[in-house]
Formats: structure tokens, C-alpha cells, sequence
């Protein structure tokens, strides 16, 4: 109500017509910034737009690079496309087959990391005294200070042989599941099994810290309400901290997902880079399969139109992690628990 | 600030008063619904129990905020802490039901004991305790994601326990929170979206769905505007005999209206808390021995 002071408000007649509203002027309010803020707004948006401007220059490069290939293949085509072969005149290029084993291996590793890194955050914020979490928090922290190249190079000299085992018991008990089918005789070294093991442990690190920070910020009320209700730590963990952090875990996963799909080093030393003919049935265990970024790392330098194929399946990986990340992060930020975690 | 919805306790307040002219029918129902004994395995045994603190100490870290505490909380008796903030009422409460040692490097002297058992007795588990010893926090804690069913039924989930009859468990426990008549036409949607009121009933609910034998409150009452209050005071009234309660708050009048003893804590600047003087209600709000129990429940204090 906006009354005057001092005005007598009268109690309007009954059975009258309502008094026409009263004309009133809209004062829009401006706020006038000072020197310094408007200073500092420039600076800052500046950088935010330099972060658009390069993601642009980047997305165009690749576009302009790759249209030679593009164009002579067809679009549609070369998305659709298994095979990879320059040495036939016209070549016969294709992106499907990096793709598949590309997806396959951050597949492998996100099936892995998730788990572990679910636990690893819950062993860090539920279960740990102060001391512990920190040093916890260093080891994980240190695993993402590995160069990419260490953990191709271990993954390729030494866990390869000991996974060999696994696989083998895995496609001797498991092997009526397609994908873990392997024919006759086959090589189970360099399969994309290994591979995602070692793109895995990667993306732990990234995945965990998301994970960690969203559990951390559980209402301890709720925590303690579970408690005080008889609960077991655990029962807290599956009735509180799970629910609340739900998706902080599908954001994080996403986001490893996003990693594990441009992964390099690892999957080009790992894979012999053959890409995955589709239509043929797809063996994670035995040796086989590429990926966009190991390929690309693998055939780099070669001549004209190799590289501009090149380029234009780092395109289409390009998008795809592109929207792989922005979905991550919409999840998040929809979440109860991520509206204060930026990923 | 609290979050508590003006509307909604117009609204509410509305309906108490129709439900004070009409509830005939809704106390038949009630009876009835009362009437059904409704079992639960695993659960604790029936009817309110004694709670006793003998010599209780508390420590946090090397911090000694509690000393000496020997204070009897008869079964089925409303017994409010009083005293200033910081004297370790809530400190108190937590040891009753072991919320004391979930902080880190909590420690603890003395017994606290159960119609006779010490509930710190090596071999006790914390959530049997627990099972036993409800509490309510002062910032209504409801699960948010949880319907209110779910919300009432949450510890036997958590504390693993089965229930043949569960409809009428959740009816019964509301009813008792004095909650039922507003949220019986929508028990399958959020926790979180009730009022503050509302929601620290649905607490209240909650709490007693798995039969305690004693409820503790922590000033279940100070989030919350008079109305609720009034609701939640009722329902502490209603549970007397049935469910032994201990409540800390800092509003005089409540503990005044609601308990049936009272004892009155106090720390000394850089000491621990102690209880000053403890008794029935109302010779501590009339005739208490100690003068600064005097000056506090007089609000002549500090």
C-alpha cells in the first residue's frame, strides 16, 4: 500500500465502481559505476570473452583445416565411414571407426573411475579424521600431477602383462557377453580393456575432487538427523550423502567422460590403432581398436590430405567433448548439491 | 533468518480453529487409529525409561566444557535444561544419546545410564542407543528428497528395522506430532516443502515412529514463529507418560509451560558448565535456593 502520510484513507462507498487506478511514473533506477568498477567489469569480461574468442578461433581452424577432406569425402560419409585408407586413389576415409573405440575406452574408464572415485570421496569426507582427509586429498591431487605420457608409458611396459590375466579369466567366464567375446588365438595385450584401465586412472582424480567437494557440502544437519535416528554410518552415507551429491556424481562422471574421450598419450602407445570396422563384432579383451586423439598422435605429418582428415575427425571430437562438458555442467548446476561446485 | 511461511501458519491457525469445534469425529478417528498396536521388530522396548547422568564430564579437544554433571530425568517426566548460552546444556544433551562423540576428538568422564545401563558400557553400539534416545535439533532437519511418508518411516530404513502395519505407524506418528490433519491428503510429496512449523513436526514425527523411550529436544522451538510453537509445546504435553523428554531451551515461559522439572546450567567465564540447581518447575520459577537461578529465570541475568 502506498499511502501518504497524513492522508485520511477512506473506506470506499459499497456498490460503486472501482476507483480507476492511479497514474503513476515509472523511475528507472541507473546506477552509475565508478571508475574503478567499470575498470575492473572491462578487465574481467575481457577475459571471459578471450575464452569464447579462442574456443571460436579453435573450432573455426579445425573447420577450415578439415574442409579439403570433408569435401571430397562428403560429410555424412566420412561420419559414417569405418574404414581409413589413404592408399587407395580416391582415398577412403572415415571417422565412425576412431569413434567407436574412441567411446569404448572412456566407456571402459568411466565404468571404472566412477566407483573408485565414489568411494575414494567418501573414504576422504566421511571417514577420515581431519588429518587423514588432507593427506588423502595430496595423494589423489598427486595422481593428477602425473604426466599423461608416465602413465601411457607404465600402462604399456608393465600393467599391460598383468592384465592379461584378468582378461582372460574375464572372457573365460564372462565371455558370453558380447563384448567381452574374444576369437581364437587372439592377442590380449593392447585391447581396449587396458587402455581403459589406464585412461581410468586419469580421470580418478578429476572425478574424485567433483565428488569430494559435493559430498562435502551434505547439510550436516541431515547427516546428523540420520545418525541421531539409529543409522550406521554407512545407512547415513546411502540415505543422506548419496542422494544429495546424486548429481555432483553424473556431473563429475560426465566430466571424466569428457577427459577420457581426448585422452592421447596413453591410448596411442596402448592401441595398435586400427580402426574398429563396425558391423564386426566389437572384443574389448584382445588387441584392437583406435581412437580419434591416438590415431591423430599416431599418423600426424603425413601429407596433405591425411592431415586435413586428421583434423576433421579432431572436429568432430572436438564437438563431442565440447558437449559432453556443457551437459556435465548443466547437470550440476541443476543439482541440489552443485549449485555452489563449478566444474 | 528462519524460513518460516506466513501463509501457510495463517492457514494453519485457521484450521486449529475448526479443529477445535469440530475434531469429535476427527478424536474417534484418532482413538481408533491409537487403538491398533502396531509392532515393530527390531525396535525398542515399550514405554518411556529413566535417564540418569552421573558425574558427567565432557571434554572438546583439551577443553573441559562440562564437569560434574548428576542430574536424574524420571521416566515419562518433561525435564527442561535452562541456562545461558555457551554453559553446555546442548553439550549435555548430545552425551545423552551419543551425538557428543561424533566430533571430533570429543571426550567424555562419568556414566550416563538407561533405566540402569550405561549407555557408554564397552559392547553398546551407538546406534542401538540412539534407537532408543530420539532427539530433535533445533534447525528443522527433515530429509528434503524424501516424501513425508518416507521422512516418518527414514529410521526404520536406517536402523533396519520391519513394521507390519506402516500406514498406520506413519498415521499414529503424526497424529502425535500433531501433523496429520495437514499433510494427510499429500504424504507423497517432499519433506522440503512444508513450513518451517511443519517441517520440524514432520521432525517430531519422525523421531517417534520407531517407539523411543526418551526424546531429547534441542531448543526445538527457537526457529520457529508462536504458532508452532504453540503446536509443538502441544505435542511435547501429549507425550507425557508416554515418552520420557529432555529439553533444552532458552525461552522461560516454555520451560515454565511445558516441563515437569528443571535444572538450571551455568559456566563461569573459562570454565566448564556445571548445574547449579536442578528441581520441580515450579519451585525453580518460585522458590529456588540458589540466587543466580533466581536472577535468571527472572531475566535479571548478566
Amino acid at each position: 500500500m502506498n499511502v501518504v502520510p497524513g492522508t485520511v484513507v477512506e473506506d470506499p462507498p459499497v456498490a460503486e465502481d472501482p476507483p480507476a487506478p492511479r497514474e503513476r511514473t515509472r523511475r528507472v533506477i541507473t546506477e552509475v559505476p565508478s571508475r574503478a568498477d567499470r575498470r575492473f567489469n572491462q578487465i574481467t569480461m575481457g577475459a571471459g570473452i578471450s575464452v569464447l574468442v579462442l574456443l571460436t578461433l579453435v573450432g573455426l581452424f579445425l573447420m577450415i583445416q578439415s574442409s579439403d577432406a570433408l569435401g571430397e569425402t562428403g560429410i555424412w560419409t566420412f561420419l559414417t565411414r569405418t574404414e581409413w585408407r589413404t592408399d587407395v586413389t580416391p582415398a577412403r576415409i572415415g571417422v565412425l571407426g576412431l569413434l567407436a573405440g574412441t567411446v569404448l575406452v572412456a566407456v571402459v574408464a568411466v565404468v571404472i573411475a566412477v566407483p573408485l572415485s565414489v568411494f575414494s570421496a567418501l573414504a576422504i569426507t566421511e571417514y577420515s579424521t581431519a588429518k587423514r582427509r588432507k593427506w588423502l586429498v595430496g595423494v589423489v591431487d598427486l595422481l593428477a600431477a602425473v604426466p599423461s605420457l608416465l602413465f601411457g608409458l607404465w600402462g604399456f611396459l608393465y600393467l599391460s602383462d598383468k592384465i592379461v590375466p584378468i582378461s582372460l579369466w574375464l572372457t573365460q567366464n564372462f565371455g558370453w557377453f558380447p563384448l567381452f567375446k574374444t576369437s581364437e588365438d587372439a592377442s590380449l595385450t593392447g585391447s581396449i580393456f587396458i587402455a581403459g584401465i589406464v585412461v581410468a586412472l586419469m580421470v580418478l582424480p578429476i572425478i574424485t575432487s567433483v565428488v569430494r567437494e559435493v559430498f562435502s557440502q551434505t547439510p550436516p544437519g541431515e547427516k546428523e538427523a540420520a545418525l541421531a535416528l539409529g543409522g550406521t554410518r554407512w545407512g547415513m552415507i546411502k540415505t543422506v550423502v548419496l542422494p544429495f551429491g546424486k548429481g555432483g556424481i553424473v556431473g563429475g562422471s560426465m566430466l571424466g567422460l569428457g577427459r577420457a574421450l581426448g585422452e592421447t598419450i596413453a591410448v596411442a602407445l596402448l592401441l595398435p590403432q586400427v580402426p574398429q570396422k563396425i558391423g564386426e563384432s566389437i572384443h574389448i579383451l584382445q588387441n584392437g581398436g583406435a581412437t580419434v586423439s591416438g590415431f591423430i598422435a599416431n599418423r600426424a605429418g603425413a601429407d596433405e590430405f591425411t592431415t586435413s582428415g586428421l583434423l576433421a575427425a579432431g572436429l568432430v571430437l572436438f564437438i563431442i567433448t565440447l558437449g559432453t562438458n556443457m551437459i556435465a555442467s548443466v547437470v550440476v548446476s541443476k543439482s541440489r548439491s552443485g549449485a555452489g561446485v563449478d566444474i | 533468518m528462519p524460513d518460516v511461511d506466513v501463509d501457510v501458519d495463517v492457514d494453519s491457525e485457521v484450521e486449529q480453529d475448526l479443529e477445535e469445534n469440530l475434531t469429535e469425529d476427527d478424536r474417534n478417528e484418532a482413538e481408533k487409529v491409537f487403538a491398533k498396536k502396531v509392532e515393530i521388530i527390531g525396535g525398542p522396548p515399550a514405554g518411556p525409561a529413566t535417564l540418569e547422568a552421573k558425574d558427567a564430564c565432557a571434554w572438546f579437544g583439551d577443553r573441559l566444557v562440562l564437569e560434574g554433571v548428576d542430574l536424574i530425568m524420571p521416566k515419562g517426566k518433561v525435564t527442561a535444561l535452562i541456562g545461558p548460552s555457551g554453559c553446555g546444556k546442548s553439550t549435555f544433551l548430545r552425551l545423552l544419546n551419543r551425538m557428543h562423540e561424533l566430533i571430533p576428538g570429543a571426550a567424555l568422564d562419568g556414566e550416563i545410564l538407561l533405566d540402569g545401563d550405561d549407555i557408554y558400557a564397552a559392547g553398546t553400539r551407538a546406534q542401538q542407543v540412539r534407537m532408543r534416545i530420539g532427539m530433535v535439533f533445533q534447525k528443522p532437519n527433515p530429509f528434503p528428497a524424501m516424501t513425508i511418508r518416507e521422512n516418518v518411516l527414514a529410521a526404520l530404513k536406517l536402523a533396519r528395522l520391519k513394521c507390519d502395519d506402516k500406514d498406520t505407524l506413519v498415521e499414529q506418528s503424526l497424529l502425535r506430532a500433531g501433523l496429520w490433519k495437514e499433510v494427510r491428503d499429500r504424504l507423497d510429496s517432499p519433506g522440503g516443502a512444508l513450513s518451517g512449523g511443519q517441517q520440524q513436526r514432520l521432525c517430531i514425527a519422525r523421531s517417534l515412529a520407531v517407539h523411543p523411550n526418551v526424546l531429547l529436544m534441542d531448543e526445538p522451538c527457537s526457529a520457529l514463529d508462536p504458532t508452532s510453537t504453540r503446536r509443538v509445546e502441544e505435542t511435547i504435553d501429549e507425550l507425557r507418560g508416554e515418552v520420557t523428554v529432555v529439553i533444552v531451551t532458552h525461552n522461560m515461559q516454555q520451560a515454565q509451560r511445558v516441563s515437569d522439572l528443571c535444572a538450571f546450567f551455568l559456566a563461569a567465564e573459562n570454565q566448564p558448565g556445571m548445574v547449579v540447581e536442578q528441581g520441580p518447575t515450579d519451585v525453580m520459577f518460585s522458590t529456588p535456593t540458589d540466587p543466580r537461578t533466581l536472577d535468571y529465570v527472572q531475566g535479571r541475568f548478566g
